[in-house]
């Protein structure tokens, strides 16, 4: 019985680290019907910065500050210089440069930093752990549940009661009626773009203790976005929630209970279903 | 007045050319070197180039006292890349040795090219079961290990060492169930428990909730790369060590070790290397290693090292010539070198008969965290397989 509950806070943990990288993706293309596959390599960017801040302040918060800061400028140029320009254009476009990006940044990446992996150290008050049921399971991992519970918590409220929020829900349900009503829709895209690329970033560090911070690292937790995002129905922040922990959840259940292989075929079955059930996903945000 | 111009022309290109072929006939050796410099693996490719290099330096570029040219190619961990390369190395390129190919998937690849051009492949990592046995060539050597060997040698040191229930985990293709098998095949307690994740997974927080509960007296993990980093990291982050030692193979080593830092302290690796063996020609290596490039060499460079000073005893005993194939490969065979590893000689099958040693990482009073050297699991170790191989003649 312990196991179990501790494979389901195992779930539950890589289903909130999902939940980071989607409900940020899933706005982008959503409300601006752009598809960003560059978001991987934002999720890339805010560990490697966070790194080299953590390296130079010796402080962890701090560079967690600094590394998400970063991000989001790198977000909001790219932005400007790249996603501008395609909005009105059709999605193979979309797809083919923002996939530029990915091999322009891990590039890059690799030219400042190197190809040898780095590392990021839990930070010395979290590298213990809680017991719980009889069981100790990393503080870290208990952190990483609670940070993203607090996101999720923040982006509900902002979306649910807030002028800001109400114009992200009518961007992603009607774009066309929001410009007829004279909202400055580049703004709004610019704002959703940055605050995706912060979320990823967030995602990125808090990743980086427990994960590899090497050059591709977002490339494999890009298609499990795409994945949860799709599940959840494009433009909503509540369907990016609940299907992150779903995939979390079935995920690392299968994994421990399928014969090796099975369990990774499981959430592209839960995929497949639903798209054949609800096409448009758990959620959908547009009318 | 044209025609003359013409017969000028040709004249002066048929002379450039007989330069050109009698440069050639001047001794010279000529050798590929095809390793992964590209993708999220390309530090091995970088200490099997940087390794192989050193030598030919030290050579003063002359392996064996032959002028020496290298040429470096990238084939990105693609084996139809490395089948272009290969061919392109062999027919363009002119090259009598084919070197640095690190995964066994690309060495595979590239040894029909080498073979069909009559291109000695000299491999200093991969080791694949079938060219260890039915499948072995005349053509192909390898200088490191049968990729089974370092499983079998922990196998070997945990059965020896009386660990009574071990748990697996591997990825989930042929290699990872290859490298089990080696395991098990030395190792006869009981198997607590085995766990086949895909590759590139991230998070092992599932897999390492079951090796809490199975309860095993020790885990065997056989994770390369980043997911060796990852697996290694979450397993000190759930405190595991002290109860459940982590021995591994393939998954830390110098590359991966700082990517990793002190989470590796306390667990066990096999190799057959390390940086700190007490051989005359290992201390010159690393410390000529550090100074050359600034960072520590991987077994990956010792390998790819003394596969340059293979080469070169063994055109100093075939007079230079690496073009009289029936000379030069009876040299490769009976070549004599002082190698990095310990002892060194080429079994039937040519595959290495070597050492493995027990490394342990630990940290030192500076806070560095490196891998010393426990013992030696095995003493001139030969592969399972090399009683399938027929060796044909050249």
């Amino acid at each position: 019985m312990s196991l179990f509950l501790e494979q389901l806070l195992n779930g539950l943990q890589f289903g909130m680290m999902l939940f980071l990288m989607a409900s940020g993706l899933t706005l982008v293309v959503g409300i601006m019907n752009f598809i960003n596959l560059a978001h991987g390599t934002l999720y890339m960017a805010g560990a490697f910065l966070a790194v080299t801040f953590q390296l130079l302040t010796g402080n962890y918060l701090l560079a967690l500050g600094l590394g998400i800061a970063a991000t989001a400028l790198l977000g909001l140029l790219i932005e400007v210089l790249v996603a501008q320009p395609l909005y009105k254009r059709d999605h193979l476009d979309q797809v083919l440069c923002t996939f530029g990006i990915i091999l322009f940044l891990n590039e890059l990446a690799r030219m400042i930093w190197g190809s040898a992996p780095l590392r990021m150290d839990v930070p010395k008050v979290l590298d213990g752990s809680v017991d719980i049921a009889g069981i100790g399971y990393p503080s870290y991992r208990l952190a990483i549940i609670a940070v993203s519970a607090a996101v999720a918590i923040g982006l509900h409220l902002v979306i649910t009661r807030t002028r800001l929020g109400m114009l992200i829900r009518a961007g992603a349900a009607d774009r066309t009626m929001i410009v007829g009503l004279g909202v400055n829709i580049q703004l709004l895209y610019a704002l959703v773009f940055a605050a995706g690329a912060a979320l990823a970033a967030l995602a990125g560090i808090l990743a980086a203790p427990i994960f590899t911070v090497q050059t591709g690292m977002g490339d494999h937790i890009l298609i499990l976005t795409l994945v949860v995002i799709v599940i959840g129905g494009i433009g909503s922040v509540h369907g990016a929630l609940v299907a992150a922990l779903l995939v979390g959840v079935i995920d690392t259940v299968g994994r421990v209970t399928l014969p090796a292989g099975f369990g990774n075929v499981l959430i592209y079955l839960l995929m497949a279903m639903i798209l054949f059930w609800r096409p448009r996903g758990l959620f959908p945000a547009h009318g | 007045m044209k025609l003359n111009s013409l017969i000028a022309a040709t004249a002066a290109a048929a002379a450039l050319l007989g330069g050109v072929a009698a440069q050639a006939q001047e001794q010279e050796v000529r050798i590929g070197l095809l390793t992964t410099l590209t993708g999220p693996l390309a530090p091995l490719g970088q200490h099997v180039r940087d390794g192989f290099n050193l030598a030919v330096e030290e050579a003063g570029g002359k392996l064996g006292g032959v002028t020496t040219k290298v040429v470096v190619e990238d084939d990105q961990l693609r084996p139809d890349v490395a089948v272009q390369l290969a061919t392109k190395l062999a027919e363009r390129d002119k090259i009598q040795i084919l070197t640095g190919v690190i995964f066994s998937n690309v060495a595979m690849a590239a040894l029909k090219p080498a073979v069909e051009n009559k291109v000695f492949f000299i491999s200093p990592n991969a080791g694949p079961s079938q060219l260890a046995g039915k499948q072995c060539s005349p053509w192909f050597y390898a200088t490191a290990w049968q990729n089974d060997q370092p499983h079998e040698a922990m196998g070997a040191h945990l059965q020896a060492s009386g660990v009574k229930k071990v748990y697996l985990v591997a990825p989930n293709y042929n290699a990872g169930k290859d490298a089990m098998r080696g395991f098990k095949g030395a190792y006869k307690g009981t198997i607590a428990g085995e766990s086949y994740p895909s590759m590139n997974q991230l998070d092992f927080a599932a897999e390492i909730s079951q090796i809490r509960a199975a309860k095993p007296d020790a885990v065997y993990v056989f994770l390369s790369g980043g997911m060796g980093v990852n697996f290694t990291k979450q397993y000190a982050q759930a405190r595991l060590g002290a109860e459940i030692p982590m021995y591994s193979a393939f998954t830390i080593d110098a590359i991966t070790l700082p990517a990793v830092g002190e989470a590796a302290v306390g667990t066990f690796q096999s190799n057959l290397w390390n940086a700190d063996l007490k051989i005359p020609a290992n201390e010159k290596f690393v410390a000529a290693f550090q100074k050359k490039y600034g960072y520590l060499p991987s077994n990956y460079a010792a390998q790819s090292y003394d596969t340059a000073r293979l080469i070169g005893a063994a055109l100093r005993l075939s007079g230079g010539k690496a073009d009289d194939k029936k000379a030069f490969a009876a040299a490769l065979r009976n070549a004599k070198f002082e190698s990095v590893r310990g002892p060194f000689a080429f079994n039937s099958n040519n595959f290495p008969v070597g050492n493995f040693y027990l490394l342990e990482t630990v940290k030192r009073a500076g806070g560095k965290v490196e891998q010393v050297t426990r013992k030696t699991i095995l003493t001139n170790a030969k592969d399972n397989y090399f009683g399938d191989c027929n060796m044909a003649g050249l």
